[in-house]
């Protein structure tokens, strides 16, 4: 098989699997903080029980997220030479930023977090938490801003030429803000809040659903549905900003999200619908000149299509960068629905009384999982033919020397371990919610002798 | 090009990579070097007190193995490029290794069933002791050298070259000197019939380290071309094999003095004077080509431009007391000798 693809799949084979559970751990960090920040606030024990089993759970992403990072970290250089050293000076210098400032952060005090109950005060514990917590959030912040360079360089220079071309930082703080970064790190984060919040949610909604630990489940709902709601609703404002700064700044990944292929017409906004690359249609039901009224706010304004590039310098998968962008915001006005119409209950005080919604908060923990990914997906298919946008193709970037042979074995090592370590995640997880927070008494209250 | 006390960045960052690895060794390397003890612990509970004498140190101990590469990849893009993609094997090995590793840490006390933690126990072991041997096998690389072309791109055969005798044999010595660091720290953790078996155990793995050393010593003396030029050039740094071997020598008599903390200190001095060994060596080489000289990288054609190394060291500056900080509140929280709870592994 070829070179190029092989190294292609490989990465978005590891990246894709890496990216079920930092922003799991990122999600549940956030709620952990919220529980035990009200446990010290209140001496509430129930809120100790909470942190405590849902730590359980974090410990398992959090270290299945290490894991597969490390090998993200070495990958740029064994499958993508060209690209390492094109970046380098660039790249490096963000991912040096993580390592000494957030991933140093977040190991160090996760030590404390699992096993130091015992062994420091509760407040101590609590600024450990604190720690793990903010350290993933930084993590996010600096591995988002490297990718965003790629997506939208700044503060750079092109040194040398073809091979030995390369970009070298000349402004520091316009590549960590280069124009797309802080749109995408807000918007990363808050995917991550809604992976955590909605598995919260789903174990929780579980446990009222089987009518087990009803109190400590109805009190930890409650907490992870006024974060699904805020960040859902406010997810919104970032992906609307984000898509604002692709208008600019990546017309050509906008067009093939909107299967935009005119020069330059009103473009539409498409609910769903089936790209045909050859006629160059969109077949589905749509808005109109929405995607005009979007950027412009006007129906009649021009938005640059697909057209207006050679076709070697634009996506080539325009359906597949459609349809991910399109499930992504489906499942996030989805999302929006359902957390607002939980709230109105919550309201009517009968956020409980429904088994039906118990049940679709215990699914709906997949649906921002699946959003995160295709989202990824949309943003990275929709960069290229680029690695580095404008400037470097994707098909001169990876390694020259290593040969195909290389590549497949080590795509079946990670295909195996990988699966293996998915069951391994899956079989955990569920025996941690079978066997739930604490030995269950027949009085709901009971569970405070076991603290 | 820009200094700092009369020191140009590349060298500068060159120390700083030093420094990190040589982190990543002593720290790391008790923690392998734990692991690759596993399987000579018999009993179960032995098993598991090993494996929580590392449970909360050891990701904070990763760090460094995380910001190393990193660091490689941001001060020398063009070595992290060229040693990835030229060892990919031993290194999407290494990787693999690493998440077995972790997992292996994570589930072996999740289960009760006798085959399940059998089944991870030599899973542990296995990758404790492969991991520790391929990071001798890089090293013996590294000094080889490669088939680099001027392009700085690796010409070289693609599947088990990097399996040489040399690489072999250096393998076996960083393993023995891991092992001997993990056993000091293990007797560091625990007490009682563990502690007795760890003392008998220590002594058959000091004359596993003291041998392939001194092989792998001659070894390289013999082998490795040039070796002694340096010192021909800087007689001064001939300080460097006479500590080395003054520490080597001190950690038996440290140990069978029963001051176990005073031999951990020695054996971590060890390999850092070790790799100090390694870099004085290769220095301002990184990467020697076989082909031609003047094709081996350097940490001057291989570094990023002075203004990134700059703002980087700039970071290290800061970031590296917080950091060593945080490490030294976690060692103390966990100070003495392993206490089995609900929370263990």
């Amino acid at each position: 098989m070829d070179l190029e693809i092989l190294a292609r799949i490989q990465f978005a084979f590891t990246i894709a699997f890496h990216y079920i559970y930092p922003p799991l751990s990122i999600g549940i960090g956030l709620i952990m903080v919220v529980m035990e920040g009200l446990y010290l606030k209140t001496g509430n024990k129930e809120y100790e029980v909470l942190t405590r089993f849902w730590l359980k759970i974090f410990a398992i992403t959090f270290g299945i997220g290490v894991a597969t990072g490390i090998i993200m970290e070495f990958e740029f250089g064994t499958n993508w030479a060209v690209y390492s050293k094109y970046v380098g000076d660039i790249f490096g210098s963000a991912l040096a930023a993580e390592g000494l400032f957030a991933f140093g952060l977040e190991s160090t005090f996760l030590g404390i977090l699992l096993f130091g109950w015992n062994r420091v005060s509760p407040r101590v514990h609590f600024i450990s938490t604190l720690g793990v917590f903010l350290g993933s959030m930084f993590s996010a912040v600096w591995i988002v801003v490297a990718n965003s360079w790629q997506q939208t360089p700044a503060g750079y220079h092109i040194v040398g030429e073809g091979l030995s071309a390369r970009a070298e930082v000349t402004d520091f703080w316009a590549m960590v803000f280069n124009p797309s970064s802080v749109d995408r790190i807000i918007h990363v984060w808050q995917g991550a809040f809604l992976a955590g919040a909605f598995l919260v949610l789903s174990v929780h909604a579980y446990y009222l659903y089987k009518g087990r630990y009803i109190v400590i489940s109805k009190k930890a709902f409650k907490i992870a549905l006024s974060v699904a709601t805020i960040i859902s609703l406010t997810q919104l404002l970032s992906g609307h900003s984000s898509a604002d700064g692709v208008a600019v700044n990546q017309p050509a990944k906008l067009a093939a999200m909107e299967g935009h292929y005119e020069k330059s017409a009103p473009a539409d906004l498409y609910l769903f619908g089936w790209v045909d690359n050859e006629t160059q249609e969109v077949s589905g039901i749509g808005l109109p000149g929405g995607l005009s009224f979007l950027v412009h706010q006007n129906f009649d304004a021009p938005i640059t299509g697909l057209n207006a590039f050679p076709e070697e310098d634009r996506p080539s998968q325009v359906n597949a960068v459609f349809q991910f962008y399109h499930i992504m915001i489906s499942i996030g006005m989805f999302l929006i629905a359902l957390t607002l119409y939980a709230c109105y209950l919550w309201w009517k005080g009968k956020l409980f009384d429904k088994k039906w919604l118990l049940r679709i908060f215990i699914f709906s923990a997949i649906l921002p999982q699946i959003a995160n990914q295709v989202g990824w997906f949309a943003a990275e298919m929709g960069r290229q033919p680029w690695v580095v946008y404008g400037h470097l193709k994707t098909s001169e970037a990876f390694s020259q020397e290593v040969s195909a042979n290389q590549i497949l074995f080590s795509l079946i090592l990670f295909l195996v371990v990988y699966a293996i370590l998915f069951l391994l995640f899956l079989y955990s997880l569920n025996k941690k919610i079978k066997h739930g927070p604490y030995e269950e008494a027949k009085n709901p209250n009971e569970f405070l002798k076991y603290t | 090009m820009e200094t700092f006390l009369g020191i140009d960045y590349p060298t500068l960052w060159y120390l700083v990579v030093g420094l990190l690895f040589s982190g990543y060794a002593i720290l790391e390397g008790f923690d392998y070097g734990a692991g690759a003890w596993h399987l000579f612990f018999r009993k179960d509970l032995s098993r598991r007190i090993a494996i929580n004498a590392i449970g909360p140190l050891w990701d904070a101990n990763q760090v460094w193995l995380i910001i190393g590469g990193g660091a490689l990849f941001a001060g020398f893009p063009v070595m992290y490029a060229t040693m990835l993609s030229a060892m990919y094997i031993p290194f999407m090995l290494f990787l693999m290794l690493l998440v077995l590793r972790s997992s292996a840490i994570k589930f072996r006390s999740s289960e009760e069933m006798p085959w399940w933690r059998k089944t991870w126990d030599i899973v542990y072991f296995m990758s404790n002791t492969l991991i520790s041997f391929l990071l001798g096998v890089v090293l013996a690389n590294i000094l080889q050298g490669f088939e680099i072309d001027e392009g700085f791109t690796y010409k070289g055969g693609v599947f088990l070259v990097f399996l040489s005798p040399y690489a072999i044999m250096t393998g076996f010595t960083t393993l023995s000197l891991f092992m001997t660091q993990g056993a000091i720290f293990l007797l560091l953790k625990t007490e009682g019939r563990l502690h007795a078996r760890l003392t008998f155990l220590l002594k058959k793995g000091m004359i596993f380290f003291i041998l392939s050393f001194a092989i792998t010593s001659f070894y390289t003396l013999i082998y490795i071309p040039g070796v002694t030029d340096k010192f021909k050039e800087q007689p001064l740094f001939f300080i460097l094999p006479i500590l080395a071997f003054l520490a080597v020598a001190n950690v038996p008599r440290l140990v069978s003095k029963k001051k176990y903390f005073q031999a951990l200190v020695f054996s971590s001095l060890t390999m850092a004077f070790l790799l100090m060994l390694v870099a004085f060596q290769l220095y301002p080489v990184l990467l020697p080509s076989t082909i031609d000289p003047n094709h081996s990288v350097t940490i001057y054609n291989a570094a990023s431009s002075q203004k990134s190394l700059g703002i980087m060291l700039t970071m290290v500056v800061i970031g590296a007391p917080i950091l060593v900080g945080y490490l030294l509140f976690l060692y103390k929280t966990f100070n003495g000798k392993v206490i089995l709870d609900d929370t263990s592994y």
